[in-house]
């Protein structure tokens, strides 16, 4: 059997569904919460790659590619605000993020 | 060709297998060296795919930079990771359902859903020929050219994002003793060294 477009997309609609759920199964730990996303926008950009690559079209590469680096910003940023409030409270716990609306 | 399949089955499983790791790990250590795993195999993926670059970019992005950050500030943060997991299970079923929902959606989705054989023909760019230009050149060749624009932008994000973190980060801290050169250098010898004649038998 012919590995197809179907099979890339079966995958990256796995890793974004398990994505989900450690979002909501880690709800208090803020650093598995983050790696979750990470796992969720990596299944974006198998579905953006497989679908370049199966259609021929640079352009899913390309996008790709700036998926990439808002992922790279993003990570540095949460962990930067994860690390302040770290500093602040003693604790990762977000149950109480609230609290930072000041 | 069944090479091709074997090898694709063996990626995507232990990509799977790997992201399972990453949310149900009891040790977020053992998460983010599942999650280098994930995004290891995912590469192995774009390879298959034919998108060799992308590949690489992902491992040296992900693998190189944004996971051992993760593993930095994992270990670096003092976090009782035991306490951090009570009451998890609680959240099991909603989470359960929603995960549940989404993937049926997304199979119902890709399952009735074909690409139309003409598709191809209106593609923005269309990939040259892999045996004639390589990945990383067709890539280049239109990453700046056509999405200069949008190539600096992305270079703004990270610089704003850099930025963002080191101010966020960085703390003056009080009472520490600082070295500083324009003192040590402006110091005269008069302003340190005092001579005093000692009595003899008589102390300072």
């Amino acid at each position: 059997m012919a590995i197809g477009l179907a099979h890339y997309l079966t995958v990256a609609a796995i890793l974004f569904t398990l994505g989900i759920f450690g979002i909501f199964l880690n709800r208090k730990n803020v650093i598995i919460i983050l790696m979750s996303i990470e796992l969720m926008l990596l299944a974006v950009n198998i579905n953006l790659v497989a679908f370049s690559t199966q259609l021929g079209d640079l352009v899913g590469q390309v996008f790709a590619m700036f998926v990439l680096t808002v992922a790279a910003a993003e990570a540095a940023i949460g962990l930067a605000i994860l690390v302040v409030y770290f500093r602040n409270r003693g604790t990762i716990a977000v149950d109480q993020i609230n609290l930072m609306k000041g | 060709m069944i090479i091709h399949s074997l090898t694709f089955y063996m990626f995507a499983a232990v990509a799977v297998a790997s992201g399972v790791m990453v949310i149900s790990a009891r040790n977020p250590v053992h998460s983010v060296l599942f999650l280098i795993l994930a995004f290891f195999n995912s590469a192995a993926l774009f390879v298959l795919m034919g998108a060799e670059f992308l590949a690489m970019v992902l491992v040296v992005v992900y693998v190189g930079a944004v996971a051992v950050l993760f593993l930095f500030v994992v270990m670096m943060l003092d976090i009782n990771f035991r306490e951090m997991r009570h009451g998890a299970l609680q959240y099991l079923p909603i989470g359960g359902l929603v995960g549940i929902v989404l993937l049926a959606e997304l199979v119902l989705v890709f399952g009735s859903w074909a690409v139309a054989p003409e598709a191809a023909d209106v593609a923005t760019i269309p990939t040259p020929d892999p045996t004639v230009v390589t990945n990383t050149h067709a890539l280049g060749s239109v990453l700046y050219t056509r999405f200069v624009y949008l190539f600096q932008a992305a270079g703004m994000i990270l610089l704003v994002a850099m930025v963002g973190a080191i101010v966020l980060t960085l703390r003056q801290r009080d009472g520490l003793r600082r070295q500083s050169i324009a003192e040590q250098n402006a110091r005269r010898k008069s302003d340190t060294i005092e001579v005093v004649k000692v009595p003899s038998r008589g102390g300072v």
